[in-house]
């Protein structure tokens, strides 16, 4: 009963407004009775009373009050005319009516006057207008010696008088204030918190016990009066809840279920603004519970459950916000269902779907155009729903978490921040100015120190990443998303994981201060296009900070990935040469479930939509960074013959590979992760378009000859490459065909012709056929042969100035000084890729000085 | 001539034909003198990184944050040296005050409305689209700033 404690109180606060209002205007009416306006609002006034009435049970006043009504319609239609008479009944009903709601304030009840009296002279009033004229005089005091209460009724004013007094009391505890007021003076106390926040700090820097005794004062009254005031704009969330009962019994009479609603936690308090905005995302949840997440009485029993379904309201304060739960006891989220439909309407592929865990495919709900309802009711199935109340939770800072347990209910939990005016918020400094992070999107702080701090953060060809608990973070800058200039290298770096929508990334920024509370300020016109902020605040030195908008930064910075790459390349893989670990793009193709390609050779991994996937000249391409990039699936090269059911996953998965101004996009079904791995367990195949076989991450891998792939364009890709420079050509001997392929690879991309060795001989009878430019020969090639083909070389004149590059198996190996007295010009560890180019590079060009332009076909890629 | 420019603008119609003036490198502005809400010495401000350039950076009015536009950028003129400070001149506009920053503040001036005349068809096209008409004045020429346009960045990023 105590949520309609609220409700009858409010209901008393307006029927006593509305029926002083109705004093006024019958009084008007009197004068101008033909005034349609007045009539219609009297009218309207007691239908509202009535019906309020009929919603709170209170029958006697609904009688009154309903007889009245009848009695003004008539008038309102023009089927009689007003005299004074029926004015004075009106008012008396009013009297009554006062006089109700007077023993309902004090004592919950409508006392024991049921007005039959009055009531049938309303009554006969309304159905003969003749009567009423000489009527309602002379029963007037017949009706209060009547009246068990007879011996207050002579005094009728004077009682009635004294009962508005005491009725007013509810009116006097109660004012109405404009919004625009609340809002102002909400404005005012953010004002005040500023400044208060400017006098703490500048007590901080003096030791004026005076002044400190102050401040500490002005501290606690502005909390105070902040608190206060904020609750002004508090309401309980009951004032959204109060209309849930009766949606509820709606829902179930016309589905033929049973429905039982419970609340719990009705006075708990928002922000006007915020239950304004979680009024209909609210329904609707209940709406979907009902309609999808309670089963029929028959299934319930039938499942071991009373028939009687439950639905549970809850909400809570927890750590600044407000939590809201909606729980049934139905059936839970058929999971299997929901991944079915999912991929009915084309938001996912059968194999994705299995790879979804279950709390993924639960928030698939969240999906637009999403609907697990078999038909269409008109309560719910309409395909407009979880997507949009998504949207408005998020809208507000809030967040929608759901979880299901099959067979025991659904669980709809909503997070929503008290207020929007005032959030916490992290303070930061970045380039030398502070920027505030809200709170609300805030995960963790990770705090990276000492020599290793640059080795925590990694990359995937330029694009930074952290290894948080095993899984990886991509990471931006702010400095650089910001286009501020970046900070000196310092001795940690700071970084900050926050989340945006379903994302998480980390925000490396100069300095982490501390938390405060702000005040959310807009931004000017001239501002608002910029989506990295929020807004803007003003800090406790009276200066301006701007607020970060979480999402915003996110999406700038993933677009401004690009030029960043660009800029840092060069130092990174610098860093990087020391590891002898390479890291592997793995992705599935095809019946491949699970493919390699050493990322030192991706250029970028993309998405398209299939509609922007064009054909020309019998492939497919698409149009990319204002040029036309040609796309290979990497399916059909594989497995020729399974052409049937190849549709692509939409939007398509393409690694990109650059090379100069070539670019080449291979379509695969699903990336699936960056790996940083040392190579063990080998193995060579026959199959074309691909290398071998090793085990990555404890699982056998398949590594893609790219050679083959990309050469399956038809576009000339290694062609146009050796026209654009002058082509060397480089001898690779290695008795590992796995490793051999690796290296063509990259001296493939590179721009390099590889030429392949298995042994000595096979070496010497290359060197015979083609012009060599460098020999890459690996220090394990069968039979002594390393130093077998460094003496071969030397033999012969015109192999003497060939540069030998010799390959160990580890990074210890190239230490070995025995290395040194074999003559080669330099010890390289197989695995690292990068330092392996850098020196065919050097000694390429540094042996085509003599005879022809320094042309350096390699790039730094 | 002036009621010609204020038919075409009804929104800033000349009020009080007096007029707030100042300097901008060479220039010399002036702005009606009831759409200036005060003037304020440099203030400390925050710079947005990624605005637009002519956006000097953000200050505090009194727990108000507002917008402070470079007018020597807006102008496209040269930066000014480092040692000279420049002024705020806090302007109401239809979405609250904005700051212009401008060399040096002038006098309020009243004007007689028969020395006005319509910017020269000449004028660098910087300064065309900010310059309502030009008073003479008997010792220089006094520009009629148009406030709305030189808040307007979206107009004034057409370079």
């Amino acid at each position: 009963m105590h949520e309609d404690q609220e409700v009858i109180r409010e209901f008393l606060v307006e029927s006593h407004e509305n029926l002083s209002r109705l004093d006024q205007d019958l009084v008007e009416l009197e004068k101008h009775p033909k005034d349609a306006a007045l009539l219609a609002s009297i009218f309207r006034t007691f239908h509202t009373i009535k019906g309020t009435c009929g919603f709170l049970a209170f029958t006697t006043l609904e009688k009154i009050t309903h007889q009245a009504e009848n009695l003004l319609s008539q008038l309102r239609d023009g089927q009689r005319e007003l005299d004074p008479s029926l004015v004075s009944l009106i008012l008396e009903t009013v009297d009554a009516t006062r006089k109700v709601l007077a023993s309902i304030e004090a004592s919950g009840g409508e006392g024991s006057d049921d007005f039959e009296e009055l009531t049938q002279r309303l009554r006969a009033a309304a159905s003969n207008g003749t009567q009423t004229k000489a009527q309602p005089e002379a029963k007037n005091p017949e009706g209060a010696a009547a009246d068990p209460h007879g011996p207050s009724e002579p005094a009728d004013t004077a009682k009635s008088a004294e009962e508005a007094a005491k009725s007013s009391a509810v009116v006097d505890a109660n004012i109405r204030v404009g919004v625009g007021l609340l809002d102002k003076l909400m404005d005012l106390v953010g004002e005040l918190v500023l400044t208060r926040n400017q006098i703490l700090q500048f007590n901080t820097e003096r030791e004026d016990a005076t002044l400190n005794a102050t401040s500490q004062r002005l501290n606690l009254i502005t909390t105070e009066l902040q608190e206060g005031v904020m609750k002004t704009r508090m309401q309980p969330i009951g004032m959204v809840w109060n209309k849930l009962p009766r949606v509820v019994r709606d829902i179930a009479v016309s589905l033929g279920k049973q429905i039982r609603l419970e609340m719990d936690g009705a006075e708990t308090e928002l922000d006007r603004t915020i239950i304004e905005a979680i009024k209909d995302p609210l329904v609707h949840l209940v709406r979907n519970s009902c309609d999808h997440g309670v089963e029929l009485p028959e299934v319930r029993q039938r499942a071991g459950k009373p028939a009687q379904g439950k639905l549970l309201l809850r909400a809570y304060h927890e750590g600044g916000q407000v939590n809201i739960e909606i729980g049934d006891d139905g059936a839970g989220v058929d999971v299997a269902r929901v991944k079915q439909k999912a991929i009915e309407k084309g938001l996912l592929r059968p194999e994705q779907a299995q790879k979804l865990s279950d709390r993924e495919a639960l928030n698939l709900i969240f999906q637009p155009g999403f609907s697990t309802a078999q038909t269409i009711t008109n309560v719910s199935g309409r395909g407009v729903g979880m997507d949009v109340v998504k949207s408005h939770i998020e809208k507000i800072g809030g967040v929608v978490d759901i979880s299901s347990r099959p067979g025991e209910g659904t669980t709809v939990k909503l997070k929503i921040p008290l207020t929007l005016a005032i959030i916490p918020g992290l303070v930061v400094t970045s380039g030398g100015e502070r920027f505030v992070i809200p709170q609300v999107s805030l995960l963790e702080l990770i705090r990276l120190e000492g020599d290793s701090s640059d080795k925590h953060i990694e990359h995937v060809h330029g694009t930074p990443v952290y290894r948080r608990r095993g899984s990886l973070l991509p990471i931006a800058y702010l400095n650089q998303v910001l286009g501020m200039k970046p900070a000196e290298q310092g001795e940690a770096v700071n970084m900050v994981v926050l989340q945006a929508e379903d994302r998480q990334f980390g925000l490396v920024v100069d300095g982490i201060n501390d938390t405060q509370e702000i005040v959310v300020k807009p931004l000017g016109k001239q501002l608002k296009g910029l989506t990295v902020y929020a807004g803007a605040t003003i800090m406790g030195d009276g200066r301006v900070a701007l607020i970060l908008d979480v999402l915003g930064i996110g999406q700038c910075s993933a677009v401004l990935a690009e030029s960043r790459e660009q800029g840092r390349n060069a130092a990174e893989q610098r860093a990087q040469a020391g590891l002898e670990q390479q890291r592997l793009l793995l992705f599935r193709a095809g019946s491949f479930e699970r493919l390699a390609v050493p990322l030192s050779l991706v250029a970028r991994l993309e998405e398209f939509p299939l509609s922007s996937i064009e054909r020309a000249s019998g492939s497919q391409v698409v149009q990319y960074r204002d040029r036309i990039l040609s796309l290979i699936p990497l399916r059909e090269i594989l497995e020729s013959a399974t052409r049937e059911n190849t549709r692509p996953s939409d939007p398509a998965q393409v690694i990109v590979f650059n090379d100069g101004d070539c670019s080449l996009g291979v379509v695969v079904d699903q990336i699936l992760d960056v790996v940083e791995e040392t190579v063990t367990v080998r193995k060579g195949t026959m199959r074309k378009g691909l290398l071998g076989s090793a085990v990555v991450g404890k699982r056998i891998t398949d590594f893609i000859d790219l050679n083959y792939v990309l050469s399956a364009s038809s576009e000339n890709w290694f062609c146009s490459k050796g026209n654009a420079a002058h082509t060397k050509n480089i001898l690779v001997a290695e008795s590992s065909a796995f490793s051999r392929g690796l290296i063509r690879n990259s001296l493939d991309m590179a721009g390099y012709v590889a030429i392949e060795a298995a042994n000595v001989d096979e070496a010497i009878r290359c060197l015979e056929q083609h012009p060599i430019d460098l020999v890459v020969v690996a220090l394990d090639l069968p039979g002594d042969g390393s130093s077998a083909l460094r003496t071969a070389l030397r033999r012969r004149p015109e192999w003497e100035g060939i540069p030998v590059l010799a390959l160990a198996e580890s990074a210890d190996g190239v230490r070995a000084p025995a290395g040194h007295e074999m003559g080669f010009q330099e010890y390289l560890a197989k695995g690292n890729r990068e330092a392996i180019l850098e020196s065919v590079a050097r000694w390429t060009s540094m042996q085509s000085l003599p005879d022809e332009s320094p042309v350096c076909a390699v790039r730094e890629s | 001539m002036a009621n010609v420019a204020s038919a075409e603008r009804p929104e800033v119609v000349q009020a009080s034909g007096q007029f707030s003036t100042f300097f901008v490198g060479d220039l010399f502005f002036g702005v009606d003198v009831l759409r200036v809400q005060e003037v304020l010495r440099f203030q400390q401000m925050t710079s947005v990184p990624q605005a637009p350039e002519v956006i000097e950076g953000l200050i505090n009015l009194r727990g108000q944050i507002v917008t402070a536009v470079d007018m020597r950028r807006r102008l496209r003129l040269s930066p000014r040296s480092a040692e000279q400070a420049p002024m705020n001149m806090v302007i109401r506009t239809e979405d609250g005050p904005v700051s212009l920053l401008v060399d040096e503040i002038g006098d309020v001036l009243d004007v007689d409305n028969t020395q006005y005349e319509r910017p020269p068809e000449s004028l660098d096209s910087a300064a065309r689209e900010l310059i309502r008409g030009v008073y003479k004045l008997k010792d220089r020429l006094m520009l009629v700033l148009d406030v709305e346009q030189t808040v307007d960045l979206a107009a004034g990023r057409s370079s």
